[in-house]
């Protein structure tokens, strides 16, 4: 058989589907930690590295091979329990997820089951409410637990790249072992006509708790971030999704869909399956709980494996690694080093900089919080460094299908350019529309700003005399105008600092210009 | 006080991917009964004000500094690989029986 990223299965109008139906959710994340080593080896973690060059008899599963917990990782899971507002176990161990695929070559995962790190947390994410403002929709936290990542296959020969009908499989273990942690989430519901918007709020939330702990890059396009999504329909009951009589209603049958590697896919894929499932069970079918596919370019999902059932799995505690046990004291000193929460942090800089809810939006949309911030610390006003950032060199990543920090980071644009730029206006070397030139520059390659405005000759004329002279140059070849702002009519001098503008090449001070003609004239 | 059905052998050696034909199925049952029949045994013992063991050691948080240390280069790490392609442990197409 052979998979084809084209489904046929009917979807019924997303409207409707909600009008009829009450979606749940359940979200798995899996986060890698940024450790340099693995889980359990020494093996080095670095992204992109020749196939099979960071393994060893550990990570391989040779037998003999005895794995040792990565103090770092769990510190790094701690303090991402702590940070989701869980429980810390005071005890856990790992268990081994016994199974058959060749991406993990010990033909079983290390996990932890019935015993993970922590548990029973939540974290709030903020939605827009539809007038402009947001509002906050709390996410329960069922676990966060240690893992390991397993290794990539590149399934050659059939139709597609994809599992089913592939030949054969090569398999690359460097992944294999890298320490992931898992942050499943209880049952989201009450989310009514919103839960695919609050799907993506609770992975964009996740990501920048992630990043601002710092424990992982989180790069959901190099799969160190990845959210697997559950969805279920329940019919519809009670006056809302938040209706007592609704949340009694039983959940449905769920299905989970894998290889969402985007934000905006988490959003895409939550609204298909609803939309799927709704077109099944209105047409007196039932959900078949099973994995299903993401399709990024077609934006549909297709029938994976069937899930199995969680004994089939044959979880048993491992042997080989001894329990984890925190003490209360060390897990209140990592409480010590957690971050200001990503949304609190948000709010503080947006009343520092004077930012209006649209204008911080607009911000953190194109994810130039970070650039921002640095920028204001070297020197530039918050509005300033906005309008930059904002700018071309937003409109350039968009182009480029880039994020704004990844795109400024490749070109080695950095706040301190912006500051730069930013520092040439305020000395009144630059206009603004100068500016945009040298930025333009820099973005292309030519320098830093100040190289940038030096070698294309860009300065606003200073030298008085050179002002002077085109001043009185524009006035004697305008003798009606000139006559005019005599009179009394101020603004016509307008019509004469566009001719001082035009002789001196754009790099005249405008308001110079105009004190200077009122001056001579009045 | 067995509850193993042959269904039950039928579907653990599936997941351990052994084939077992009728016969071995058959005696399977009645050889897997015995073994949990002793097993079970460990239920008899009194365990009122006993805590639960996680694991037999009497160690906890054995762990190592996050430190790197050389691996196998790629050549070693597939020298037991019945078939290699591009770097790569080649292996059979997966998931033909789903």
């Amino acid at each position: 058989m052979t998979t084809t990223s084209t489904s046929t299965d009917e979807v019924m109008d997303y409207d409707e589907a909600i009008a009829r139906f009450d979606p749940v959710m359940g979200l798995e994340v899996h986060v890698e930690l940024n450790t340099a080593t693995k889980m359990f080896c020494g093996c080095a973690t670095a992204f992109g590295a020749p196939p099979n060059s960071q393994v060893c008899p550990v990570c391989l599963g040779l037998p003999g091979a005895l794995p040792v917990v990565n103090a770092t990782a769990v510190e790094s899971a701690i303090r991402i329990g702590l940070a989701l507002h869980c429980e810390i176990a005071p005890w856990c161990r790992f268990a081994r997820k016994n199974y058959f695929y060749p991406d993990m070559p010990k033909n079983f995962q290390t996990s932890q089951y019935d015993e993970p790190i922590s548990f029973d947390g939540w974290l709030d994410v903020e939605v827009e409410d539809g007038a402009g403002g947001t509002e906050i929709f709390r996410v329960e936290i069922e676990r966060a637990h240690m893992e390991e990542d397993t290794g990539k296959s590149l399934h050659i020969g059939g139709a597609t790249g994809r599992i089913q009908g592939a030949d054969y499989s090569l398999v690359d273990y460097n992944r294999a072992g890298i320490p992931l942690i898992e942050i499943v989430t209880k049952p989201i519901a009450g989310a009514g006509e919103r839960a695919p918007e609050v799907a993506r709020a609770y992975v964009s939330a996740l990501r920048d708790l992630m990043r601002a702990l710092d424990v992982s890059d989180v790069k959901m396009e190099q799969g160190s971030m990845r959210c697997d999504a559950n969805v279920s329909l329940r019919v519809r009951a009670g006056d809302g999704p938040t209706s007592a009589a609704q949340l009694d209603v039983p959940l449905g049958t769920r299905t989970e869909t894998k290889n969402v590697n985007s934000l905006r896919s988490v959003e895409r894929a939550v609204r298909y399956e609803i939309a799927r499932h709704a077109a099944v069970l209105a047409g007196g079918g039932s959900i078949l709980q099973e994995t299903r596919h993401w399709h990024e370019d077609t934006g549909v999902t297709t029938s994976g494996r069937e899930k199995s059932d969680a004994e089939d799995y044959r979880y048993f505690p491992e042997p080989d690694l001894v329990p984890v046990a925190p003490s209360r004291e060390r897990v209140e000193a990592l409480r010590q080093t957690l971050p200001e929460p990503p949304a609190e942090r948000r709010r503080r800089l947006q009343t520092d900089w004077g930012y209006s809810d649209l204008e911080m939006r607009d911000v953190v949309n194109a994810g130039a919080l970070e650039l921002i911030e640095q920028t204001v610390a070297l020197g530039a006003s918050a509005q300033a460094a906005r309008k930059w950032w904002l700018g071309e060199p937003s409109r350039r990543a968009n182009g480029a299908a880039q994020d704004l920090v990844a795109y400024a980071a490749q070109l080695g644009f950095a706040p301190a350019d912006v500051a730069a730029l930013e520092g040439m206006v305020v000395a009144g070397r630059l206009n603004d529309s100068m500016a945009r030139q040298v930025l333009d520059g820099v973005l292309d390659g030519e320098g830093h700003p100040v190289q940038v405005a030096d070698a294309r000759g860009l300065e606003l004329v200073q030298d008085d005399a050179a002002l002077e002279a085109a001043v009185e140059q524009v006035i004697a070849a305008n003798p009606d105008v000139a006559d005019k702002i005599r009179g009394g009519k101020a603004q016509a001098a307008g019509a004469l600092i566009g001719q001082v503008m035009k002789a001196t090449k754009g790099q005249a001070d405008a308001g110079k210009a105009r004190e200077l003609i009122l001056a001579k004239l009045q | 006080m067995s509850s193993l059905t042959r269904d039950d052998v039928a579907h653990l050696a599936m997941l351990a991917r052994i084939d077992l034909d009728d016969a071995e199925l058959d005696r399977m049952v009645g050889e897997l009964d015995v073994i949990l029949g002793a097993v079970a045994k460990v239920q008899q013992a009194p365990i009122d004000g006993v805590a639960p063991m996680s694991h037999p050691l009497p160690l906890t948080n054995v762990t190592r500094p996050d430190v790197l240390r050389a691996g196998l280069t790629p050549a070693e790490a597939l020298s037991g690989a019945p078939e290699v392609h591009e770097q790569r442990f080649s292996v059979p197409r997966i998931l033909t029986e789903d």
